[in-house]
């Protein structure tokens, strides 16, 4: 098979599998809705109009949208910073909207009567990423990807510890907490949903048309560089982009883990390493992975609903090692 | 053509290049000479613009530190010296990208010119049969072909090299050589090249710039600049006994 292509069938393959990932996460649930009525309950007036519009719809309209957003966030960081382990967490965006949402929820903070975790944690994934990169741009200004990195590694676990010492006073809102971090999908609305789509719609275009300056990037900086790629530029492009899409899907669902990481390395063994296709076919392959994980959360152990980044990570660490052990045969 | 005046790179306290000059004109094939740690490579890295440097590189008067990236891609292409690929992208797709600077915007890519430019590189190169190979598969000759098919279709009208035949065979060093060599007279051209062999610098070089230890010792035309005496106090050693004893064991 030629690497390079991922044709038109790849791609309304992937669309396929993305649309049937929708209706399966719509149908299936507490109630199981015949895929015929979906039709009925979605445009008239079938028997399961409130639950599928109330809540259904809204839901996996959110996990969709979040899964492509992780999943190409990933693929992005991956291929900017040449590291096939990187994703938009490594950047330390996630740990800072995590801050901002936990402390949202421990001082049980409203704005204009709403919970504030959203902004919070939106207004905290932006000053991560200012802090992360003006401490970047003083200790080296060229902005290599290994300051970068290192920066938010440290800037993680220095976000986590804060988590963990609001947790310690946060008293009978613990619970709630410890709910958030594993991840939770639970009472998606619409306006989440714009929110994502919003997001989406814009940084994706951003990213989506550095796909070249990626692909120099992947192959390396210095190439790069000697390619005509405005390197420090392109860098923060990408990086901002990520970041926004990062401190938008956390502020919404809460850190789920591993989509960045996993999704964008299965794309990458069928779509080949050039981001024009890795890209695009991230947001299909993220989406349609988190409304299915999304899916199993809420009816694995039902009516209990279980914490969907546990179900990622579960997943997403089994098919790694799976995805290691297989390169290292084949090497 | 390029111009570098005064150029020096410092890290911290240590001083790697101190304040060397030189030019570099159409049609010649300048050569950098000199023992490790002599600066030779980075002084391509700062005139690919890698590394901050103090003083100026000038291609044909303008200040290549104001260009932008992809002006200066146009006007001249580095080969630095090591490749590390870590994604399996194909031989063609990595030789496509030399074609960004004259296309950098997302649909604009292919047009005619940027199709015969791939395909004569990868002929020039002798890539034409791994064309859809992974970059993870080939072997490190084959790698440097195929950065060299880049900086081909990348098509600037100098070339800075660094080391261009690091893990060739003889036969595609010979090759390579050979086609720069070829190149060169193609037109209003330059070459400007590392080199750890001397043999390949005084047989293909028209000009050459010794160094150590930061400092230009003697730049001129080849045979002045590497002479005995220069290269003996240099390399500490007599390079021309050396290269003749090591001459010796091919005589039958």
């Amino acid at each position: 098979m030629n690497r390079e292509t991922l044709g038109p069938i790849g791609y309304l393959t992937l669309a396929a599998g993305t649309v049937a990932a929708a209706l399966l996460s719509l149908c299936l649930g507490s109630v199981n809705v015949p895929l015929a009525e979906i039709w009925a309950a979605l445009f008239r007036d079938g028997d399961y109009r409130a639950i599928i519009v109330n809540v259904r719809l809204p839901r996996t309209l959110v996990a969709g949208l979040m899964g492509a957003a992780l999943s190409l966030a990933g693929g992005a960081m991956q291929g900017l910073l040449r590291n096939p382990l990187a994703d938009g967490s490594t950047l330390g965006v996630s740990a800072g909207a995590g801050l901002g949402a936990v402390l949202a929820i421990a001082l049980g903070l409203t704005v204009a009567g709403v919970s504030a975790v959203t902004p919070l944690a939106m207004l905290f994934a932006f000053l991560s990423l200012l802090l992360i990169l003006a401490l970047s741009f003083r200790l080296d200004y060229s902005l290599s990807t290994n300051t970068i990195i290192l920066m938010g590694v440290i800037f993680s676990m220095f976000a986590g510890s804060l988590i963990s010492l609001v947790v310690t006073f946060a008293g009978e809102r613990v619970r709630t907490i410890v709910f958030w971090t594993m991840g939770s999908l639970a009472g998606s609305g619409y306006g989440q949903a714009l929110l994502l789509a919003g997001t989406l719609a814009l940084c994706g275009a951003i990213l989506l048309s550095r796909a070249r300056e990626l692909n120099a990037f992947a192959i390396g900086e210095d190439n790069a560089r000697n390619l005509g790629v405005e390197v420090r530029r392109v860098k923060l492009t990408v990086l901002i982009g990520v970041s926004a899409l990062i401190g938008v899907a956390v502020s919404v669902g809460g850190s789920i883990g591993f989509v960045g990481l996993v999704i964008p390395h299965m794309v990458r063994m069928v779509a080949g390493p050039n981001h024009r296709r890795l890209l695009p076919a991230c947001l299909f392959g993220g989406a349609a992975f988190l409304m299915l994980t999304d899916l199993l959360s809420r009816t694995l152990l039902s009516p209990r609903e279980l914490p969907i980044g546990v179900i990622t990570s579960l997943i997403g660490s089994v098919i790694f090692v799976y995805i290691f052990f297989r390169n290292r045969r084949v090497r | 053509m390029l111009e570098v005046r005064d150029l020096t790179v410092r890290y911290g306290d240590l001083t790697i290049v101190d304040r060397v000059s030189f030019q570099a004109e159409q049609g010649q094939w300048l050569m950098l000479a000199g023992p490790n740690g002599a600066g030779k490579s980075t002084i391509v890295n700062a005139i690919g613009q890698g590394v901050r440097y103090g003083g100026s590189v000038r291609f044909r008067g303008r200040d290549v530190a104001k260009l932008k990236a992809v002006e200066r891609a146009r006007r001249y292409g580095v080969l630095s010296q090591a490749h590390p690929v870590g994604y399996a992208f194909t031989v063609e797709e990595l030789v496509r990208l030399g074609r960004y600077c004259h296309a950098p915007r997302l649909l604009q890519e292919r047009s005619r010119e940027d199709r015969r430019m791939v395909e004569q590189a990868l002929v020039l190169t002798g890539l034409t049969e791994l064309r859809s190979h992974s970059l993870l598969t080939l072997s490190g000759g084959e790698l440097q072909r195929a950065f060299l098919a880049q900086l081909f279709a990348q098509d600037p009208p100098l070339l800075i090299l660094d080391e261009p035949t690091n893990h060739l065979d003889l036969m595609y060093q010979r090759q390579i050589f050979d086609l720069l060599r070829q190149w060169l007279l193609e037109g209003e051209r330059a070459v400007i090249s590392v080199v750890h062999d001397l043999s390949l610098a005084k047989a293909y070089g028209s000009r050459a710039l010794l160094l150590d230890k930061g400092r230009l010792i003697a730049a001129g035309p080849v045979q002045d600049t590497l002479s005995r005496e220069q290269l003996r106090r240099v390399y500490g050693l007599d390079v021309y006994g050396w290269m003749r004893n090591m001459l010796e064991q091919w005589e039958e």
